[in-house]
């Protein structure tokens, strides 16, 4: 019943990820663009470990008969998300210290460092 | 930032401390429910967002102090890994708690049951660091860039 | 208890406990935080000589977190590799030498240049967790294990570039590109994780290269890993970061990052060597990367003879240096299917280009510590204002030289050493990339003679009246350096025969490495 719609799920959140990356300017958004990108690979992980007609894995062993939902991805996407949440907390301190040095948030104006 | 109005005042008053017990509540149970120690701080941080918001900055400044969360962080973080160094009997990281008989140290019973908490070793005490560290973590975080945010609204009006 | 069987895991663990302590400690005396990260890193340093030598006598060493094995049987009888664990051969305690070394010497540097009030005490706890990711990248032998202790190396690095970002603008600039860089990087790492387990449902590295099968869905990882740990050492279609954050950031956090973008390098030979080896198409990927080392020293080189700020300008330059690793290394993937070249050059051109890894961190630390030498007495990078200074400060201006005739590899230096053997290996298999390589090296020579006529030649400037050295634990950071390059320029010979060439020979031959983990089955 879920077939594939997951995955597809993953590519458009990466893909718009990626879009929002490159094509927007203001710091904020490009933020945004990384949290998205984020959130599609924490699907991917989490959409590995599933199984059709399977229970959670909570008990110490399964009910005979029956297979339980892989609980490794799970573990790894709990890390990703604290990870994310770290990432998240500088990215969002540092616009914030750019606006109070360069008074503006756009990628255009915030370019004193080239060549 | 200002305060807000009276209503959200008084329910944060009474809400709040609820908020609290139950983000304690996921960290205790992390070995047994779904939870443990870094959903159970964020659960305790946002109760601490949510003073925040409510009173505005300066009134929370008065009754959430910087100092005592960077304390609290720094004790969080050095339990976690002394508990990790105990183990170095065999190995590093190794659960030298589960099954044997002393504190956590019941034997985990297979199948279907509704779950002992006295089980599961270092587990719980790995838990509790880490929901120390973690709300007293991002409570810093939080705090720190309401700080940040007041700054620059005086920056703009002035 | 044998203290010596768990000394991969003390490297990490006592640097891991002292970066939670420092906060603590800062609360008291801020100035014992500097002495007592200082020693720690000391102590990790002894550690990481104890285990090469065990490791170079013995043999690869493994060690799995939290079981006695790291297998776990079923009742069926099947064994399964499912611990995290450290798995340290030839080639990873090369990079764990050149990782405490450089943060042993960056800790000592930093006792004189930074004298900030405040924040102190984070300076150093962010320094010992860059250590600690560094280390972890180099030792693990689990592929979820390298993306989280790439994050971490990450975080730590940019908190560290926006060091001086309370006050001025531009670090946090840097810091704010480098963040979002070293996010895609790691993001797209886990992608390629999750390839992996989707498919084989094992997360060990040695546990994946036993049953790889070479599938489409393996290609797609392949080509996201390499490009995206291209990104992060700091390779030409991507190293926009590199100028920004190596100038920005404090003077001996560069050295360090320096080291952390070849970690990163190393990686990426791990992932070529010992994940896929021959099951790849050896020709193509190595004329990959063979394209990437050629295009990174070019186009540094050139970039880097018009820079106007000195930090700026040795930036480019260490994207040009990673330009040399990358030819030889992708010489030696490029012969490694055909055993009669592999044998005649293949191993040299390996054995070049990753002994210029460690010469590299050598004199590229030494000259990145005399330019924030020269920072710190005149507090300007820029060089048009610069002038005469080697009449006030005579140690650096040596240091200096030595470092700059190291990097255009001048014979008595070692940078001689590990570029000689790639010019010889290089021609044998291709001559016009050989000779691309000798005429980098001359304009490395012509911008250096540059730098060196603007800040140290010249009469004395009025403005520098009051220069002085640079202070002792400054000097000292630097004369050890000098001293290593002068050892290794002497003495490649013991170098290469005892440290590199096992070091080759380990990437070399994937099953050594599976063995040390499956032998048992």
């Amino acid at each position: 019943m879920i077939g594939n719609f997951p995955y597809i799920a993953v590519i458009i959140f990466i893909g718009l990820g990626i879009y929002t990356l490159i094509f927007k300017r203001n710091l904020i958004k490009i933020a945004i663009g990384i949290c998205l990108i984020e959130n599609g690979v924490n699907l991917f992980l989490i959409t590995l470990g599933f199984r059709k007609g399977a229970v959670a894995p909570i008990y110490t062993q399964a009910p005979s008969g029956q297979a339980m939902v892989l609980p490794t991805p799970q573990a790894l996407t709990l890390t990703s998300i604290v990870i994310g949440v770290a990432t998240t907390a500088l990215i969002l301190s540092m616009v914030m210290m750019i606006y109070k040095h360069y008074g503006t948030i756009e990628v255009n104006e915030v370019r004193r460092l080239r060549g | 930032m200002k305060e807000m109005s009276k209503i959200v005042r008084n329910v944060t008053n009474l809400v709040y401390g609820f908020i609290i017990i139950f983000g304690f509540y996921i960290i205790a149970h992390g070995h047994l429910t779904p939870g443990g120690g870094f959903q159970g701080g964020a659960v305790v941080a946002s109760a601490f967002a949510l003073l925040l918001i409510s009173y505005g900055q300066l009134k929370a400044k008065k009754f959430l102090n910087i100092n005592i969360f960077s304390l609290l962080e720094s004790c969080g973080l050095t339990m976690f890994i002394v508990v990790a160094f105990l183990g170095l009997g065999t190995t590093f990281f190794y659960n030298f708690l589960a099954n044997s008989g002393s504190w956590f140290g019941h034997m985990v019973i297979p199948g279907i049951n509704p779950g002992d908490m006295n089980t599961a070793g270092v587990l719980p005490l790995m838990n509790i660091a880490v929901g120390l560290e973690v709300f007293a973590g991002l409570g810093i975080i939080v705090l720190l860039m309401a700080d940040g945010a007041e700054f620059t609204k005086k920056k703009e009006n002035s | 208890m044998n203290l010596s069987n768990h000394t991969p895991i003390l490297i990490l663990a006592v640097p891991l406990l002292a970066a939670f302590l420092i906060p603590i400690i800062g609360k008291i005396n801020k100035k014992a935080t500097g002495i007592f990260a200082t020693l720690v890193l000391g102590l990790s340093l002894i550690f990481t000589i104890i285990l090469a030598v065990k490791i170079l006598s013995v043999g690869p060493q493994i060690y799995v977190f939290g079981a006695k094995s790291p297998f776990l049987t079923l009742p069926s009888g099947l064994k399964f590799p499912i611990r995290i664990m450290f798995q340290v051969d030839a080639m990873g305690i090369f990079m764990g030498l050149i990782t405490a070394l450089v943060s042993f010497l960056g800790a000592i540097y930093s006792l004189a240049f930074i004298n900030k009030n405040n924040g102190v005490d984070n300076y150093y706890s962010l320094l010992l967790l860059l250590t600690v990711s560094m280390f972890g990248m180099e030792f693990t032998g689990d592929i979820f294990n390298f993306f989280v202790f790439l994050e971490i190396a990450s975080m730590a690095s940019v908190s560290l570039i926006c060091y001086r970002g309370t006050d001025l603008g531009e670090p946090v600039e840097a810091g704010f590109k480098y963040m979002v860089v070293s996010s895609i990087s790691a993001l797209m790492v886990l992608f390629a994780v999750g390839i992996f387990y989707g498919e084989y449902d094992v997360l060990n590295i040695a546990a994946i290269a036993s049953v790889m099968k070479h599938s489409q869905l393996d290609k797609i990882a392949l080509g996201i890993l390499v490009s995206v740990l291209a990104m992060k050492a700091g390779a030409v279609p991507v190293h926009m970061w590199t100028p920004d954050a190596y100038s920005e950031a404090p003077a001996p956090i560069t050295m360090i990052l320096v080291v952390a973008s070849q970690a990163s390098l190393y990686a990426m030979f791990r992932v070529v060597f010992s994940l896929y080896n021959i099951t790849l198409n050896t020709l193509a990927v190595g004329w990959i990367i063979i394209i990437f080392g050629l295009l990174s020293m070019f186009i540094g080189v050139t970039m880097a003879i018009i820079q106007k700020d000195i930090k700026r300008l040795m930036a480019y330059h260490a994207i040009s240096q990673t330009g040399y690793m990358l030819l030889g290394v992708g010489v030696g993937l490029a012969v490694l299917a055909n055993p009669t070249a592999l044998q005649r050059y293949g191993i040299t051109a390996m054995e070049g280009g990753i002994f210029h890894i460690m010469n590299h961190a050598m004199y590229k630390g030494l000259l990145f510590l005399t330019a924030g030498a020269l920072f710190f007495r005149t507090g300007t990078r820029n060089l048009d204002k610069m002038g005469g200074l080697a009449h006030y400060m005579k140690y650096t201006t040596i240091f200096f030289i030595i470092g700059a005739a190291a990097i255009a590899g001048l014979p008595p230096f070692n940078g001689f050493a590990s570029k000689i053997l790639i010019y010889e290996s290089v021609y044998k298999f291709n001559p016009l990339l050989s000779i691309i390589a000798m005429v980098v090296s001359i304009l490395t020579l012509a911008s250096f003679v540059k730098v060196f006529h603007s800040a140290f030649l010249g009469p004395k400037l009025p403005q520098f009246k009051e220069v002085k050295e640079v202070p002792r634990s400054m000097v000292l950071a630097m004369a050890v350096l000098s001293c290593i390059i002068i050892f290794f320029g002497l003495f490649p010979d013991l170098i290469v025969k005892n440290l590199v060439h096992p070091a080759v020979m380990s990437l070399i031959e994937q099953f050594k490495y599976t063995n040390t983990v499956l032998g048992g089955m």
